[in-house]
């Protein structure tokens, strides 16, 4: 079943395109992995889902981007959107409070929450992140304190605290150590079970260990779409093969 | 003739800035001591909370430092928010282009009239128009003009020090634009923000020019808004224009000083936290 | 909900706008029937000022403004640059952080303290050792100048300060001395920058007050030597507004609207330094 269905997206900022009439649909519980080099508009797609993009000033959508079935620019409370389509971005963003608030940051805008649900929570979250044996004893401690990897899991578990339908990674490893991304990549199977997700990231082993299916996007425009084992063996687009056994990008 | 050699001229300059720097920081040392040494002697328990008595040669200056809190109350009370709020305007809710350059224009502009015309201002307008009188509230007001551009130069520059991320972040999380400016930018913008008010605070308490033509210099216990009071700053130039009394004109003197002190040391340390805080 | 808080914000951007625009308006619809009266010419170069018998020539006050800004300028403009370039480029940088701070202090002093320690000290000082009334134009012109330091040394170091550390590295690599680096490349790039804090500096000097009655002696003339007293365009307003009504009131803030445009000018020459880059 599709969760999302993208169909003829454009997106400009100013006068310079940044994707290309892109046709591609998530199916609901998968990992799809996006690959491409950078600038070829990867970070865009994701922020067009949960209409980030509209903060960026110049941005010109165009195209059809429907969430189960319903046009995501029709949809009246962004907020709501956000919530349903969480972000997991490139770089570590606690914000500079406790662990504990960093997980309720994103459920207490909708109002106060009784201290068992907030308990709650937090437990369910940051377990489900693969940090709630690494911190449960000082949750109240500020979060820059954490190390990297563990930051980035941080931010995981608060995209979970939304209770979102579909999780989007911005390259999350891609300033992590490689046991701290074996720490993520862990989580993130995990996770595969009750989320739909979309994996950007420019590492292609990690797409290929991650993936359900993966898409290639080059300069703005979707290459190729399709099994991941297809993609990494026999794609059918000859760019694709170049990029996945690296003779560029 | 021959050049004076490049090394000379080093030393030359090099002793020339240093005795510049030393006599700047040697004047701030002298006006500083110069009043410490011919006021603190003067002051006393009694001298702070003792009313006026004969024009200021005698008694205190309790009605002149509640004069001067009420002023700061008002005008305080006006310009930090309506400060903050232009602030979060042109750092949050807008874009650069022609509107802001027009706001800031109007900021840049306010902040460069001298307190003079602020006080006709406040006459004109608080006193003989809207029949305040010379009272606490012409004087406040007026003042809260003045130190407008204050409160919004450095509030904005306290939001706009908020990495944009965290923005991001709480927008990602489902945040409305005003809860992205209330908890993700204010919180952390706050001590920035204070700075600002404190040197609004400041620039209020040292004003004199303003408050004289707004809310006069009655020697009077301030009991309303309505009331006229002189601030001390306003109490120390009669004393010290009309010859009344060196030794009260120099005691409070140095506690205008000490405030002042107290007030701009409080915003240093505040900032230096807020920029250390952020390197952390 | 989001438009509404929008639009209020939007409100409170346009307060300090609409406030200059106020006072603006007000000054004017005071000040402009006098003019009208005495007629600009007069009432700008007119040498008389007699308000009980209906003479308004303030040339004289333009002339002492004048005097005692060019004069705080002197002092002060050599000394606050040598200590900004000092202070930018000299000192170990931990002096900066402590330093700066101390000097802005200078402007949270009141104006009023300024004026009192130039009756007290400065103003007997100079009737003993150069004459006059002591009270003077150049009595004046010190205090102005201690009193615009910390702006033009604040903005100078911001100024020298945003310059590139490549261009001094630049010239160091060729061979240059610190000093020449700093006389021959920072100086004349942060040149606009200075220039904004000395112009800034020269709008505080022009407005000042209460500093300048207490030690410009007050007199109504046109001064012949920095020896002579000054009446300064915001002295006069300051001086006579307790007790004038009338046309003489209107006179007074016809004054201020001189002033006014005065530092209007200033402020927009100013801006426009301060927004030129390198």
């Amino acid at each position: 079943m599709n969760k999302i269905s993208i169909k003829g997206l454009s997106v400009r900022f100013g006068d310079k395109a940044a994707l290309r009439d892109v046709n591609l649909d998530v199916y609901e519980h998968e990992i799809l992995s996006v690959i491409g080099p950078a600038n070829s508009g990867k970070s865009t797609l994701l922020l067009c889902l949960n209409r980030m993009v509209d903060r960026i000033y110049g941005s010109r959508v165009d195209g059809k981007l429907l969430l189960d079935g319903q046009n995501v620019y029709s949809i009246e409370d962004v907020e709501e959107l956000r919530r349903r389509v969480g972000i997991v971005f490139a770089v570590p963003i606690p914000l500079p409070m406790t662990i504990r608030e960093n997980i309720l940051f994103g459920p207490k805008l909708k109002g106060r929450l009784k201290r068992s649900e907030a308990d709650h929570l937090v437990e369910s979250s940051l377990k489900a992140a693969f940090l709630w044996d690494e911190v449960k004893d000082r949750l109240e401690t500020f979060a820059l304190r954490l190390s990297g990897g563990q930051q980035q899991r941080l931010c995981i578990a608060r995209t979970l605290a939304l209770k979102p339908e579909i999780i989007m990674f911005d390259e999350p490893c891609s300033g992590l150590d490689p046991i701290s991304t074996a720490k993520v990549e862990e989580a993130l199977k995990e996770l595969k079970k009750s989320y739909t997700m979309i994996f950007v990231t420019n590492n292609t082993k990690q797409a290929a260990r991650i993936g359900d299916r993966t898409a290639f996007l080059l300069m703005g425009e979707l290459i190729e779409i399709d099994r991941t084992q297809t993609i990494f063996t026999v794609p059918s687009n000859k760019k694709t093969e170049e990029y996945v056994t690296g003779r560029f990008g | 003739m021959s050049r004076i050699s490049p090394k000379i001229t080093e030393k030359i300059a090099k002793l020339f800035l240093w005795s510049a720097a030393i006599f700047t920081i040697g004047a701030l040392i002298f006006v500083i001591s110069f009043v410490l040494a011919g006021g603190l002697k003067h002051i006393s328990w009694a001298f702070l909370t003792q009313p006026i008595l004969d024009m200021g040669r005698e008694g205190g200056i309790l009605p002149a430092i509640v004069g001067t809190i009420f002023m700061v109350f008002v005008a305080i009370g006006i310009a930090a928010p309506l400060g903050v709020a232009s602030a979060i305007y042109l750092a949050e809710y807008t874009r650069e282009g022609k509107v802001t350059q027009a706001i800031r224009f109007g900021i840049n502009c306010l902040a460069g009239v001298p307190s003079i015309i602020f006080g006709l201002f406040g006459f004109i307008l608080f006193v003989v128009m809207l029949g305040f009188g010379w009272s606490i509230l012409s004087g406040g007001l007026s003042l809260s003009a003045m130190i407008l551009p204050t409160v919004i130069r450095t509030a904005e520059e306290a939001l706009r020090a908020v990495p944009a991320s965290y923005r991001d972040v709480a927008a990602s999380l489902g945040a409305t634009r005003w809860q992205v400016v209330t908890r993700s930018v204010l919180p952390y913008a706050l001590p920035g923000i204070l700075t600002g008010v404190i040197l609004g605070i400041g620039r209020s308490i040292e004003e004199t020019a303003v408050v004289i033509f707004t809310a006069g210099s009655a020697v009077q216990m301030p009991t309303s808004l309505f009331d006229s009071s002189r601030t001390m700053a306003v109490h120390f130039y009669i004393l010290a224009r009309e010859g009344i009394s060196n030794d009260m004109a120099y005691a409070t003197a140095a506690v205008l000083i000490i405030t002042i002190l107290v007030i701009n040391v409080s915003a240093y340390t505040m900032m230096h936290r807020l920029t250390k805080g952020r390197r952390a | 909900m989001d438009r509404f808080i929008s639009k209020l914000l939007f409100l409170a951007a346009c307060s300090s706008t609409a406030i200059l625009a106020l006072i603006a308006l007000f000054i004017f619809k005071e000040g402009l029937p006098i003019m009208a009266k005495t007629g600009i010419g007069h009432f700008i170069l007119g040498k008389e000022w007699a308000p009980l018998s209906g003479q308004f020539g303030i040339y004289a006050f333009i002339i002492g403004s004048l005097w005692v800004t060019i004069g705080a300028l002197i002092f002060g403009v050599p000394l606050g640059v040598s200590c900004a370039v000092f202070l930018a480029e000299f000192a170990p940088p931990k002096w900066v952080g402590v330093l700066k701070p101390a000097i802005e202090l200078l402007a949270g002093i009141p104006s009023v303290v300024y004026g009192f320690l130039g009756v007290m000290w400065l103003a007997p000082i100079i009737r003993e050792h150069l004459g006059g009334p002591g009270l003077s134009i150049l009595a004046a012109s010190i205090v102005l100048a201690i009193m615009i330091l910390p702006t033009i040394v604040s903005v100078s170091i911001d100024a020298i300060q945003a310059v590139p550390k490549s261009y001094k590295e630049g010239s160091l690599a060729l061979g240059a001395t610190a000093w020449q680096s700093t006389w021959r490349v920072i100086l004349p790039a942060a040149k606009s920058g200075i220039l904004a804090g000395v112009i800034l500096g020269m709008g505080r000097a022009v407005g000042e007050t209460m500093a300048v009655i207490m030690i410009s002696g007050n007199a109504t003339t046109i001064p012949h030597s920095p020896l002579d007293s000054v009446r300064t365009l915001t002295a006069n307003i300051a001086i006579e507004m307790g007790y004038a009504v009338g046309d003489h009131r209107q006179a007074l803030f016809a004054t201020g609207v001189v002033l006014f445009f005065f530092i209007m000018i200033l402020n927009t020459v100013a801006l426009k330094f301060a927004r030129r880059k390198f």
